[in-house]
């Protein structure tokens, strides 16, 4: 059973880290929780991003936020991605299954998935 | 909205824009009926704005004249011969005591009422994307324990430890899911 113990073990674990974690963002991601956005599926993509920054460690770089809506209500779930010095990359009709190609090949290896962004929907 | 545990997410969402320091999310089930209330203490509303509402061409979202987080819970209350019902007290009129109360009754036997679904994913959503505001969550049903959930109380013990480290967002989902787990109940 969970209990408060277990999560005073994990604050003792966790305090060294949190300094370590402020004024790194590299990489942004910004899902839509709008009713919007959260009537499309943006609950689970949300999680999935959550998920999988921190299973590969890329959570001291990529930050994972939300926000309200952002005007493209017909394209939701969107996801938008800063980098500073960079053009913001925005994904639409996103899904859970979409997130690990975008974890991979755009917060990791620097390349967005092309087929997945704005410019590429179909309306 | 395909399970009303969306519905609660996106009614939070207002309560958090509101800015409220705590924000409750009460569930309360009997045999026949499930009660949402979300009860919170920001900025509250004005009575002309409490009577707009549930109106899907009232909103205060700057992208689009339409807002439907409250007409759509209206919705999915009232096709299961339920109510939607909100109260709230304006800061200005109230400046001790002010907040907004949703409650929401849904017969839940009814065919047309949507699973309460994944509320524990919910409720996980909320702290992540508002780690630094309060949230109490508890679900009371008719036999078993109450499922409950205090940010509050995870505060105390995780002192400056945020509420949205990942290593936190886990122990809250497998706290919640025990608790489900554990009782006789399923959820509806």
């Amino acid at each position: 059973m969970k209990s408060l113990a277990e999560l005073q073990a994990i604050k003792e674990k966790m305090q060294g880290k949190v300094t370590l974690r402020e004024g790194t963002d590299e990489k942004r991601v910004v899902v839509g929780m709008a009713t919007c956005g959260i009537a499309a599926g943006a609950r689970p993509v949300l999680n999935a991003f959550v998920e999988q920054v921190n299973a590969q460690g890329l959570a001291a770089n990529i930050t994972v936020t939300q926000t309200g809506c952002i005007g493209i209500c017909q394209y939701e779930p969107v996801v938008e991605v800063f980098e500073a010095g960079k053009e913001k990359v925005t994904y639409v009709k996103m899904t859970a299954d979409k997130v690990a190609r975008v974890v991979e090949e755009h917060l990791k290896g620097g390349k967005p998935v092309a087929e997945y962004t704005i410019g590429n929907a179909k309306v | 909205m395909k399970e009303l545990s969306l519905n609660i997410l996106d009614i939070t969402e207002n309560s958090v824009k509101a800015g409220a320091s705590l924000t409750q999310i009460l569930l309360t089930e009997t045999e026949d009926t499930l009660t949402v209330a979300i009860i919170d203490d920001g900025c509250g509303m004005t009575e002309e704005t409490v009577q707009q509402v549930t109106n899907p061409f009232y909103t205060t979202r700057t992208t689009r004249p339409v807002g439907l987080g409250l007409p759509l819970l209206r919705l999915a209350a009232e096709q299961t011969g339920g109510t939607v019902t909100v109260t709230s007290r304006h800061k200005d009129s109230h400046p001790d005591d002010h907040g907004t109360c949703v409650t929401a009754v849904f017969h839940h036997r009814h065919i047309d009422c949507p699973p309460l679904g994944d509320v524990v994913s919910t409720i996980t959503t909320l702290i992540q994307g508002h780690p630094d505001t309060e949230f109490l969550f508890r679900h009371t049903r008719p036999h078993g324990e109450a499922v409950e959930l205090d940010t509050r109380q995870l505060r105390t013990v995780l002192e400056d430890v945020p509420l949205d480290s990942f290593e936190v967002l886990q122990w809250i989902q497998g706290f919640l899911n025990e608790q489900y787990e554990g009782s006789d109940d399923t959820v509806t």
